[in-house]
């Protein structure tokens, strides 16, 4: 019994999430290389790793490796007020489902959709209060750094009632607000 | 008897659908609030309890008493996203959520601008990429009217429009035919963010040197090398005298100096002088004795 309670743990500690990418949808003039999508799908996935672990471990350094800007500057912001609280979270990915939508046109942003579903759990004084289980979409932009693609933007808001999964994304599902442009040229 | 059982088997199946419903109205939560607006939290039950709101952008933690409404003043949940709210008590926890959305009113641009520097009459040779943010730097998804332009020195204008999708917009504008400092700006209502472009002169339009003797030497001398709208190729480009005669050649780079270059070769009877920069040939010149 014991040794099955251990073998469980172990494989909730090891467990990867699911992962699906779409990218039928990316918009902008430059093409997403296969190279690109996987280093930057790469970088996401590791930014939830780093952020599970900074947010167990209350520490705000961990964030580093994975995360810019406001994103960083936020999560930092909240680990320091979880600090302060005398409590840690456990975020526990166990599915994204990964839609690229933009690739700037000067390759400096890849802006992503993931509709993930993840595990929040409380632990208060090393006691554990609750777990949630989560479905939120999150709205992603990477930007290439030294050697990766960093977290500048991340935030989310609830899952849409159609998930759109890959296979299952309406065609033309986010033409509705696509960017409506008119152009305007004077005296050039 | 049968119909007992089924009551019973539906009252099993029944059960935890009634646990989940009656914890969902245990606790009333606001659907979704503005970022950094006032909300309250209500939870039914008696006795003392600690609630947690979470969020990877925000956690609040407070003692309430079962039973009561949390009020909680503006400003207390400014970062967008989505909260897991848990009341914990000795008897359990009851657990919900609700979204903080970002306001409507933008406060912040962050403007990907490339490249800070490139030639004159380069058509898409600019970019741009705008990301539209609220006053807690929260990116505003909904759709929002974003414009772009991009003056050159001599005071035109491209313009284009564009709404943002899921918190971006984006452009693409051609580099004009004037050298110079340019200004490239996004704006949405008066916030704007402003990038400097440097349009540099093209590539060299026409070559033409002249030859004046000097001594066993030749001296070697371009016009102003321009390019093709008339603006001046900046010092340093490369231009290349090369000097054909019976049993060999030379060849001798020489970076433009105040919009010409020069150069001495020797002279050799029958020698033929070539000018070329870049994919741009200029003259030739011959020297017979």
């Amino acid at each position: 019994m014991v040794g099955l309670g251990l073998a469980l743990a172990s494989s909730v500690l090891t467990a990867q999430p699911a992962v699906q990418v779409d990218t039928s949808q990316v918009q902008g003039p430059r093409q997403l290389e296969e190279q690109t999508k996987t280093a930057a799908i790469r970088g996401y996935l590791k930014a939830w790793q780093s952020m599970g672990d900074a947010f167990l471990q209350n520490r705000a350094d961990l964030l580093d490796g994975d995360f810019l800007g406001a994103a960083r500057d936020k999560l930092a912001d909240t680990i320091g007020e979880q600090t302060k609280l005398g409590f840690q979270t456990r975020y526990q990915d166990r599915a994204h489902h990964i839609q690229f939508v933009f690739y700037s046109p000067e390759g400096l942003s890849i802006e992503l959709i993931d509709h993930v579903e993840y595990d929040v759990q409380v632990i208060d004084h090393g006691k554990p209060i609750s777990t949630v289980p989560v479905s939120a979409r999150y709205v992603v932009v990477l930007t290439p750094a030294e050697v990766q693609w960093k977290v500048r933007i991340m935030q989310a808001d609830s899952e849409p009632v159609d998930h759109p999964g890959s296979e299952k994304v309406p065609a033309g599902k986010l033409t509705n607000d696509q960017t409506v442009r008119s152009k305007a040229k004077q005296g050039v | 008897m049968k119909a007992g059982l089924i009551v019973f088997l539906g009252s099993l199946l029944l059960a935890p659908v009634h646990a989940a419903k009656a914890q969902d109205e245990a606790l009333k939560l606001p659907k979704s609030i503005k970022a950094g607006s006032a909300f309250s939290i209500k939870n039914a039950g008696g006795g003392e309890a600690t609630l947690y709101i979470i969020g990877p952008g925000q956690v609040l933690k407070r003692d309430v008493k079962a039973g009561d409404a949390e009020y909680f003043p503006a400003k207390s949940l400014y970062n967008a996203g989505h909260y897991v709210v848990i009341l914990a008590q000795a008897s359990g926890t009851q657990t919900g959520s609700f979204d903080v959305t970002p306001t409507s009113t933008p406060d912040k641009l962050s403007f990907l601008a490339n490249p800070s520097r490139l030639p004159i009459g380069v058509r898409h040779g600019i970019s741009g990429a705008v990301y539209v943010f609220d006053a807690y730097g929260n990116l505003i998804t909904a759709p929002t009217p974003v414009s772009f332009e991009f003056s050159s020195p001599t005071g035109a204008v491209q313009k284009d429009h564009a709404t943002t999708n899921i918190g971006r917009a984006w452009t693409e504008m051609d580099s004009t035919s004037q050298q110079g400092r340019s200004k490239f700006e996004a704006r949405v209502g008066e916030v704007t963010s402003e990038r400097i472009i440097r349009q540099v002169p093209g590539d060299p339009c026409t070559l033409k040197m002249r030859a004046q003797q000097s001594g066993q030497q030749l001296q070697l001398q371009t016009d102003p090398v321009r390019d093709c709208s008339g603006n001046a190729v900046p010092d340093g480009t490369i231009v290349t005298f090369t000097e054909t005669y019976a049993g060999g050649q030379s060849t001798v780079d020489v970076p433009l100096k105040r919009d010409i270059a020069e150069v001495k070769m020797p002279l050799h009877s029958g020698a033929r002088f070539t000018v070329a920069s870049g994919v741009v040939l200029g003259n030739q010149i011959g020297w017979e004795k």
